[in-house]
């Protein structure tokens, strides 16, 4: 999903030829600006503003009016109608509002599931992926399978197991006839883990490929250091391996939390997030295409999103951005 | 497959740990295909002997009639067409406006650079519900009377193609600017020095050398935008509008009236990008991983 996926951090699949010093490439900007005739310095304004102004517009625009949203009401119609409420909607929301902390504490324990389990097990099977063995590869595509498959997709297929009358589970363990039912999908003591495990089975694929890469670019001859000191598989792994994975578990950190964040198709499509499984993504969706929307309201629960959001991305951003300028 | 080249040196003893290995590894890639095979199998069985049998049973009869259904009986291939109305055009300017924004950072203004792929990048990474109440709004406000069918830009193709643009060109422009950066810049120097314009520097110089990075982006950006699910569901109120994906859940109630068609449903629009993955499977690999590894 757009989901989600997303992960920054400069370089390369295919190698480009190696960088110059930031110093002569200064120069060669310079250079390279004296050059120009004024036709030029349009089409560069253009293709720099163009889409900048659209990215801004549409996605920085809406998230600052998501802030200001959030103190006022608003009809939606016209904006002289927009009243300013103060903290109102902030208040209500963290008082009366039945569903919000069970859906912080929802996205929280996605988030500690995420990285607890299917995590760790992605960077298992990335090592074990990662000796050269055979069919690898196709070990591979089949657990990174249902990382291609839509959210939504994903949701329907396992409906299909967790049904209580026809799915999968319930058929074998027989729990499918009345007085004996196990409800994985209604029940809200068990709805967000059996949809948990949907999104691990999803979530530990895309973390082997991470690894793998990630594994990949270690340095082969600190594996061989390590076997002529006489280090085990799991001392080597320990010691001398996973350290030189900082970089991405920096990646995988921040991609595990922005997917917890953003945690919604397949909530919506197992079962609306109704009781049990609630999140504040599907609570600020809700409240759009609910009977009842409203703006000031909606936008009080995006902007709780927005702040834990910046506070993971603007600190991860800047460490990776400094560490491109001094490289 | 790196099978053909069993490397020399490892060791012989540990056959034994490798074939356990290889029990652990098969027998956990098949748990990992047991709900798409477990919908494949309902799927290809008739509802009537499922109702009957159970679903956990032998199959007497295995066809493929709930696809053929699921497929018509929806009119699939209006979703599918709606899907590549707002793919197509959203992944190719994706890609164009962001290349622009990458060239000109790369190779233009280094000051600039930062501030700009910084404000591109964390806009990337915002979950998409943050801005969806002032953007559903603004959607709303906005009228196109003439140039969309609904007159605005909410219930619009052209709406969710802008979203995605502006959305997915932060990660994009970010990528490809590290790429073009890395590329020599004697290149764009002689030629500028030659006198070519800044376009062509931009579209006969820079451009073909970002191939490789510009395939695995389209690769990537074509799957993230067939699966989209929430632009649409909120952003498009006609049903009839809906890309497939989004789709989906509107007619699972509507035509898929049992758990085979559902499950025939779900599966036939998985097949696009399943097509696209086995096809591209290198591509998208290495888009994803296009900037996760920096050692």
């Amino acid at each position: 999903m757009t989901t989600d996926m997303t992960t920054k951090t400069p370089e390369a699949a295919t190698e480009p030829p190696p960088r110059r010093t930031p110093k002569k490439k200064r120069a060669a900007q310079q250079s390279h600006r004296r050059l120009l005739t004024r036709r030029d310095r349009i089409t560069l304004a253009l293709m720099a503003g163009v889409p900048t102004i659209l990215h801004v517009a549409l996605v920085w625009v809406t998230a600052i009016a998501s802030i200001f949203l959030a103190f006022t009401t608003w009809d939606g119609i016209g904006f002289d109608s927009i009243k300013w409420v103060g903290l109102d909607n902030f208040k209500q929301l963290f008082n009366d509002n039945p569903q919000f902390w069970p859906a912080v504490q929802h996205n929280v324990i996605w988030f500690v599931v995420l990285i607890l389990i299917p995590t760790p097990f992605g960077l298992f099977l990335a090592v074990q992926l990662d000796k050269r063995i055979r069919f690898s590869r196709v070990y591979q595509t089949a657990f990174f399978l249902p990382v291609v498959i839509s959210m939504a997709c994903i949701g329907f297929v396992w409906q299909l197991v967790y049904n209580p009358d026809t799915g999968l589970i319930n058929s074998i363990i027989g729990a499918n006839k009345p007085g004996h039912y196990i409800d994985w999908i209604g029940d809200p003591h068990l709805n967000l883990w059996a949809v948990l495990i949907a999104a691990s089975w999803r979530h530990a694929g895309y973390m082997m490929i991470l690894y793998l890469a990630g594994l990949k670019s270690v340095d082969p001859s600190l594996r061989e250091a390590a076997a002529l000191d006489g280090a085990n598989e799991w001392q080597t792994f320990k010691s001398v391996i996973f350290p030189t994975l900082r970089p991405t578990n920096t990646v995988v950190l921040v991609v595990t939390i922005i997917e917890a964040l953003r945690a919604f198709d397949l909530v919506f499509v197992f079962n609306k997030g109704a009781q049990g499984t609630e999140l504040l993504s599907i609570l600020v969706t809700n409240n759009i295409i609910g009977e009842s929307s409203r703006i000031g309201y909606g936008s009080a629960i995006a902007v709780v999103l927005l702040v834990i959001s910046l506070a993971v991305i603007i600190p991860y951003l800047i460490a990776t951005f400094r560490k491109e300028r001094r490289a | 497959m790196s099978s053909t080249t069993l490397p020399l040196k490892q060791r012989a003893p540990v056959r034994p740990a490798r074939i356990l290995l290889h029990v652990f590894l098969a027998g956990t890639a098949l748990a990992w295909l047991a709900p798409l095979l477990w919908a494949v199998f309902s799927a290809l069985r008739p509802y009537s002997e499922t109702s009957a049998k159970g679903y956990v049973s032998w199959p007497s009869k295995l066809t493929f009639e709930n696809f053929t259904n699921a497929f018509q009986q929806s009119d699939m291939l209006h979703y599918f067409g709606n899907t590549l109305i707002i793919a197509v055009p959203a992944v190719l300017l994706t890609l164009f406006l962001s290349s622009c924004v990458a060239f000109y950072v790369a190779r233009f203004d280094f000051r600039v650079n930062l501030a700009l792929l910084l404000v591109f990048t964390a806009g990337n990474l915002l979950p998409q519900q943050v801005i969806i109440t002032p953007l559903y709004r603004l959607y709303l406000l906005t009228d196109l009377p003439g140039i969309t069918a609904s007159g605005k830009l909410y219930d619009s193709a052209l709406g969710l193609v802008l979203i995605h643009v502006a959305f997915q060109s932060g990660f994009c422009a970010f990528v490809l600017s590290n790429y073009m950066r890395s590329l020599p810049h004697e290149l764009t120097e002689a030629a500028l020095v030659d006198g070519a314009s800044v376009w062509r520097l931009y579209w006969q110089i820079t451009l073909p050398l970002c191939k490789p990075a510009m395939a695995a982006l389209a690769t990537l950006l074509s799957i993230w935008i067939y699966n989209d699910f929430f632009w649409a569901l909120v952003l498009i109120s006609t049903g009839e509008n809906m890309p497939i994906t989004s789709a989906l859940n509107n007619l699972s109630g509507q035509y898929f009236t049992d758990p085979n068609l559902v499950a025939a449903g779900s599966l036939l629009t998985a097949i696009p990008t399943l097509v696209v993955y086995f096809a591209l499977q290198r591509q998208f690999v290495s888009g994803l991983t296009l900037g996760a590894n920096k050692g």
